[in-house]
Formats: C-alpha cells, sequence, structure tokens
C-alpha cells in the first residue's frame, strides 16, 4: 500500500498508478458493488423480510413482498446496466472533448434523445419500444453533433464554458419543445412524463433485452477507444503526429458514447451527472491511462446509479423519487467544485 | 497654440454633446414606442379571446359599466391575466438588466444562474409540500432566491468572482434546483400537467386580482429603489477601485442591488412561475434598440413586458392549443442563447 501513497497533495489525479494499486482499487469496486446489489434487493420502499428475498430469488412470486423483490431484481439488473452505460460514455465524452465538464446529461445528449421519443410518439405514432431505440440514438446522435458545433465553433475551440452552456441552452429548448410537444396529447401526457425525468421504477427484463444489443455494441466500440483516447489526450497535434487518424478517432469514440446514451434514454429517460463524476472519481484511483480509466468508470458508474436507486428508494418512503432525480442533487455538487477547481483560463 | 486647442476642444464638446443629444433623444423615442406598443397590446389582449369584444365594450367594462358577459370575461379573466403579463414582465426585465449590469456579463441573468430556478423551486414547494398560500409564498421564495444568489455568488468567490466561473456554477445550482422542482412536482396529489407547467417554464393560466397585487405592490416598493440606484448602477460598471474612487459605496449600492432585483424575480415567479428566459432576454433587446451606454433600466422593464403580453398572446391564440407562455418564451430564448454563443464565438471576443 505504501506504493498507493500519492507524492501530489495537491489534489491532481496522478498520471500513472501502480498496477498493484490499481487491482487493489479494481477489488475494492468489485466488492462496493456486490453490496450495493444485495443492498438494492433487500431494501425498498416495502420492508421485507430475508425469507422472502430468499423465496423470490429462487424464482417464486407468492404475495406482494416476494413479487416486490422480483421486481426490484429486474430494477437492479438495469440500474447496474445504464449505470456503467452512462460512467462509460462520460468517460468517452470527457475524453474526446478533452472538457472536464462534458456528461451526457450536461451537454443535453440525453434531453435530445427524449425529445426525439416524445415527438416519435406524438406525432408519428410510435408505440414499439425497438422504435424508441432507434429514434433515442438519432436524436442523441443529432444533439452531440449540435452541441459540439455550437461550442466548438470560432477561438479556443470547444473550451468547457462554451460546450457547458451550448449544453444549457439546448437542453433548455428541448424541454421547451417537450412541454410544446406533449401539451396538445393529454391523452398520452402520462406516459411521456418518464421522458422528463429519467427513472428505472418501469425495469422489464424485456426491455432490458431489448436494449442490450446496442449498449454491448456502445460498449465495445468505446472500449476499443482507449488507446485512441489516450493519444487524442496529448493533443491533435501530437495525437496526428503518433499516427492517429485523429477525425476518425474522435467519430468512432462519439458514436460509440452516442449509442450507449440514446439507448439508455430509451429505456430509463434522460438521467444525468453519472458521466461527470464517475470519470473523476475513477482518475483519483486509477490515474488517466482510458485503458483502465474507461472499465473503471463503467463499474463505478453502475455502483452509483444503483446507490442512487436505494438512496431514492429510502428517502421518501413509502414512496420513491426517481433516479434522475438524486443523480441530479448528487452531481450538481461536484459540478460546482469541479468548477471551482478548474483555473481561470482554462474556463 | 492656445486658440487650436481651444478650437479642437470646443469641436469635440460640440460633438459629445450633440451625440448626447441624440442618443438622448433616440431612448425618449423608443421608451415612447415601446410603452404605446404595450398598450396596444394590453387593448389587443383584453378584446380577443373565445368571444371577441369592441374597443367600446372594453372601454365600458374598464371604466365600471355592467357589460353583459363582457363584465365577467374581460374584468375577472382577461383583465387580471393582462395585468401580471405587463407587471411580472417588468419585474423580470428589471431583475435581468440588473444583475447582467452588475456582472458585467449578459450571462448573468437570473434565470440562467439558477435564482428563478431557486425561486420556482420554492414556491412550489411552499404550495405542495407546506400547503402555503398568498403572500407567504412571495415571502418564501424571496428568501430561497436570495439565498441562492448569495451561495452562487460566494460559491464562485475564489480570490475574486469571475464571470465565467459565476456563470457555470449558476448553471450547476441551477440544474440541482430543477430537479428539486421536479421531485416537488411528482409529489402533487395528481400530476396536472397545466398546473405544473407554471414552476417548470411559467404560465398565466387562472389569475386573479389576488395573484396580481403582490407583484404590483412589488413593483411599486422595489422598482424605485432600483432607479434610484441607476447612476450607481452604471458607474459600477468601471470596476469597484474607480467606483469607490468617483464616490458610490459599492457594497451598500451591490446590497441594494440584490435585494431588489431577487425581491422583483422572486414576487413575479411566485405568481407566474420563471417565464423562461425573459430576465436573460429583455436586457440584450433594449440594448440592441436603444443603442450602448446609458442605463437600460426603464427600456428593458418594458421589453420585458412586452415579451411576456406578446408571448402569452402568441400561446394562447397562434396554435390549436393554448400553451403557457413559458413554452414560448423558452423555445424563443434558447435559440438566442445559441446564437449569443454563436456570435460572440464568431467575433472572437469572449462571453
Amino acid at each position: 500500500m505504501t506504493a498507493g501513497v500519492s507524492p501530489s497533495t495537491s489534489g491532481v489525479a496522478v498520471l500513472r498508478r501502480p498496477t498493484r494499486v490499481r487491482l487493489l482499487w479494481l477489488l475494492v469496486v468489485a466488492v462496493v458493488l456486490a453490496g450495493l446489489v444485495v443492498a438494492s434487493v433487500v431494501i425498498g420502499s416495502r420492508v421485507v423480510s430475508w425469507d422472502d428475498v430468499i423465496a423470490a430469488l429462487d424464482g417464486s412470486v407468492d404475495g406482494l413482498n416476494q413479487a416486490a423483490v422480483t421486481k426490484r431484481i429486474s430494477r437492479t439488473v438495469l440500474a447496474l446496466l445504464l449505470g456503467a452505460c452512462l460512467g462509460l460514455a462520460g468517460a468517452v465524452m470527457q475524453g474526446v472533448t478533452r472538457n472536464p465538464l462534458a456528461d451526457p446529461g450536461i451537454l443535453g445528449v440525453n434531453m435530445g434523445a427524449s425529445l426525439a421519443v416524445v415527438t416519435g410518439i406524438a406525432w408519428f405514432g410510435l408505440w414499439r419500444f425497438s422504435g424508441f431505440i432507434w429514434t433515442a440514438i438519432a436524436g442523441a446522435a443529432v444533439t452531440a453533433v449540435l452541441v459540439y458545433l455550437i461550442g466548438s465553433l470560432g477561438r479556443g475551440g470547444a473550451t468547457p464554458l462554451k460546450l457547458a452552456l451550448a449544453g444549457a441552452a439546448t437542453t433548455a429548448t428541448f424541454a421547451s419543445f417537450i412541454s410544446a410537444v406533449v401539451l396538445p396529447r393529454g391523452d398520452i401526457a402520462g406516459s411521456v412524463r418518464s421522458w422528463q425525468i429519467g427513472g428505472v421504477g418501469g425495469a422489464s427484463f424485456e426491455a432490458i433485452g431489448q436494449v442490450l444489443p446496442f449498449l454491448a455494441v456502445g460498449t465495445v466500440i468505446c472500449l476499443l477507444s482507449a488507446r485512441a483516447l489516450n493519444s487524442l489526450a496529448l493533443g491533435d497535434e501530437l495525437a496526428a503526429g503518433l499516427g492517429e487518424r485523429v477525425a476518425i478517432a474522435r467519430g468512432f469514440a462519439s458514436l460509440g458514447a452516442v449509442l450507449l446514451c440514446g439507448a439508455a434514454t430509451a429505456v430509463a429517460g434522460p438521467i444525468g451527472f453519472v458521466g461527470l463524476v464517475v470519470p473523476h472519481l475513477c482518475r483519483l484511483l486509477v490515474g488517466v491511462d482510458h485503458r483502465w480509466l474507461l472499465p473503471f468508470s463503467a463499474l463505478t458508474g453502475a455502483g452509483l446509479l444503483t446507490a442512487s436507486d436505494v438512496l431514492g428508494r429510502v428517502i421518501a418512503r413509502p414512496e420513491e423519487v426517481d433516479v434522475g432525480i438524486i443523480t441530479a442533487l448528487v452531481g450538481a455538487p461536484f459540478f460546482i467544485a469541479i468548477v471551482r477547481r478548474q483555473k481561470v483560463r482554462e474556463l | 497654440m492656445k486658440t487650436p486647442l481651444a478650437a479642437h476642444d470646443a469641436s469635440s464638446v460640440g460633438i459629445v454633446t450633440a451625440s448626447r443629444v441624440r442618443r438622448g433623444r433616440r431612448r425618449r423615442i423608443v421608451i415612447a414606442v415601446l410603452a404605446a406598443l404595450i398598450v396596444a397590446m394590453f387593448a389587443l389582449a383584453l378584446m380577443v379571446g373565445r368571444t371577441f369584444y369592441t374597443p367600446g365594450e372594453v372601454l365600458g367594462v374598464l371604466l365600471g359599466d355592467d357589460v353583459p358577459g363582457a363584465s365577467f370575461t374581460v374584468g375577472r379573466l382577461r383583465l387580471p391575466r393582462a395585468a401580471l403579463a405587463v407587471v411580472a414582465g417588468a419585474c423580470f426585465g428589471l431583475g435581468g438588466i440588473t444583475f447582467q449590469t452588475m456582472l458585467r456579463n449578459p450571462l448573468a441573468s437570473p434565470d440562467i444562474i439558477g435564482i428563478s430556478a431557486g425561486a420556482s423551486a420554492a414556491a412550489a414547494f411552499a404550495i405542495v409540500i407546506l400547503g402555503f398560500g398568498g403572500a407567504r409564498v412571495s415571502v418564501f421564495a424571496i428568501v430561497v432566491g436570495l439565498a441562492v444568489a448569495i451561495m452562487v455568488y460566494l460559491l464562485s468567490f475564489r480570490s475574486g468572482v469571475v464571470g465565467t466561473r459565476l456563470v457555470l456554477i449558476g448553471i450547476g445550482i441551477a440544474a440541482m434546483l430543477n430537479s428539486v422542482t421536479a421531485y416537488v412536482l411528482s409529489k402533487a396529489p395528481q400530476w396536472e400537467l397545466q398546473e405544473a407547467m407554471r414552476w417548470l417554464t411559467g404560465s398565466l393560466n387562472g389569475v386573479t386580482w389576488g395573484d396580481v397585487l403582490p407583484v404590483l405592490i412589488a413593483l411599486a416598493a422595489l422598482g424605485p429603489v432600483l432607479l434610484g440606484q441607476a447612476r450607481n448602477l452604471s458607474i459600477l460598471q468601471l470596476g469597484d477601485d474607480a467606483a469607490a474612487a468617483m464616490g458610490v459605496h459599492t457594497e451598500r449600492t451591490r446590497i441594494l442591488l440584490i435585494v431588489g432585483a431577487v425581491g422583483l424575480i422572486a414576487f413575479a415567479t411566485a405568481a407566474a412561475g420563471p417565464v423562461a428566459f425573459v430576465a436573460f432576454l429583455a436586457g440584450p433587446i433594449a440594448a440592441r434598440i436603444v443603442g450602448p451606454r446609458g442605463v437600460l433600466l426603464v427600456p428593458s422593464a418594458l421589453v420585458g413586458a412586452l415579451l411576456v403580453l406578446a408571448a402569452d398572446l402568441v400561446g394562447q391564440f397562434a396554435f390549436g392549443t393554448r400553451y403557457p407562455v413559458g413554452v414560448v418564451t423558452g423555445a424563443l430564448g434558447a435559440p438566442y442563447l445559441l446564437y449569443l454563443i454563436i456570435r460572440t464565438n464568431r467575433t472572437g471576443g469572449s462571453l
């Protein structure tokens, strides 16, 4: 553990961590994650005895308690998957834009996916879940390109301020558009509410099964980009000098992130701030090497979203708070802390 | 040697005087035109609706005559609504330009840095969870609005406040408060979309005189306070040191300005919700019309009132569905924000 004592005391992430330290952290994260999974199945807005939990894990659905546990299992699986995807997407976005404030929620990508689905439901009679996924991914892709273009115009490229502002403005516009699309349609307003606040309460294994291929492809693309992201972190010129095709690498990695965000939003609605918090935490644990950072972000993201979901079930018993609300409450102070730590000229 | 210099001085004084006179005249003309437009729009808002009433009938109602049908529809439904549109719009315009001028940044308007979001979350919380009504909602909204303003300022203080940091921190705070509003609304007995929309984007539906009165009093009380500080506000733009050297009590001025502006925003938000982007838009539009320099408080207030009034009319009658006013201003304001970013980027300036 002596090797883990960081030479830097200023809180700046260390470039390299010894493999031993990384493996140790991997173990810690895995143990915490396992604990959270157990907590997510056992703890909920309804108090359930251990016997019922064990019976439900055996596949029994007698009575409300066991049914509740069965529901929690699918919910936990969804939270784990989405958390991993959002954490991973956040890490990739921060790498691609070389911007510490990048996050699918802050950049408006999730809101774009949401708007696309809502428009599809209201105007084009979209009702199949598979249609939701494609629409959401298309919406996420268009929004990502739009926000990045606006944010990177002019001098200085995509500075954190410009990107965050472009994202915030886009989010506000899209929220207005969602209201405008939904209001004339009182009949769909109830079902559309879940596209305004993200939550994993409506999880079903059927939906998870349909979205899983998209998440898998997105994850593979993101993980394959790790080496390219390491080169990009050195700056475009240097990356090109190292033989990286910068535009292609950037586009490929973004494609993975957009797939993840779009598919995640299609199944759970817009969930923000997971992708912001997780990569920053992971950089402290394992350093800035994306080959370690990306898998760690996925694991930690899964843990964070599961923990937020459990918290949302507990704090307002007997009701539940959507996980999108919890992540915003937890994540926004983190956002502020990052802004405060940056030097002014980097903003 | 003396004469040419004096002549030069005289001519430059002449130029300055002429341009000041010209600007002053333009300013008065703009204010008069804006006021006339507001009156016209106000009259239109009273006349049109499901039933159309002639100007004569509307005038009769305003003078207190008992006109069958019109007395209720115009007097009880349309008049409070139009009045709140004007008053709340003026509050948003005044509050917005005060912050934008004081912080020397068009992005530092209350609806971007989280103050409107705080007042809205507080009002929704007070109504849904605490069961408050009337003036207590406004007071609660003001207290929270002030607390948010102070919090944003303190959080962005790190050996001095820098505009970009303040804006970014405000965006973070606003995101947090919006999720609080979303949570509070999910606790409401039934999910009433139209009613909820008031606290998400702002709406003038179902306004009564009881809603208008507190905002009117706030504008009458706090408006003059801000206008009284107009001169100090424009001197404050030169920087704290210069302002202090010119005899301005910088801290006292700043506290007065913040309290006044937040009070206006909070009262208007408690009545109409955080009508999206009005505080942000009014100032830059006024600056564009009036021209640079000079204090923009009055023109911005008028632009704000006109914006809300016109947007409410558009929202009610331009489409098949009646949209709340905030959806219209939100759809207008966000593209303008994007335009502002793009334009500043192209000219290479800093935001």
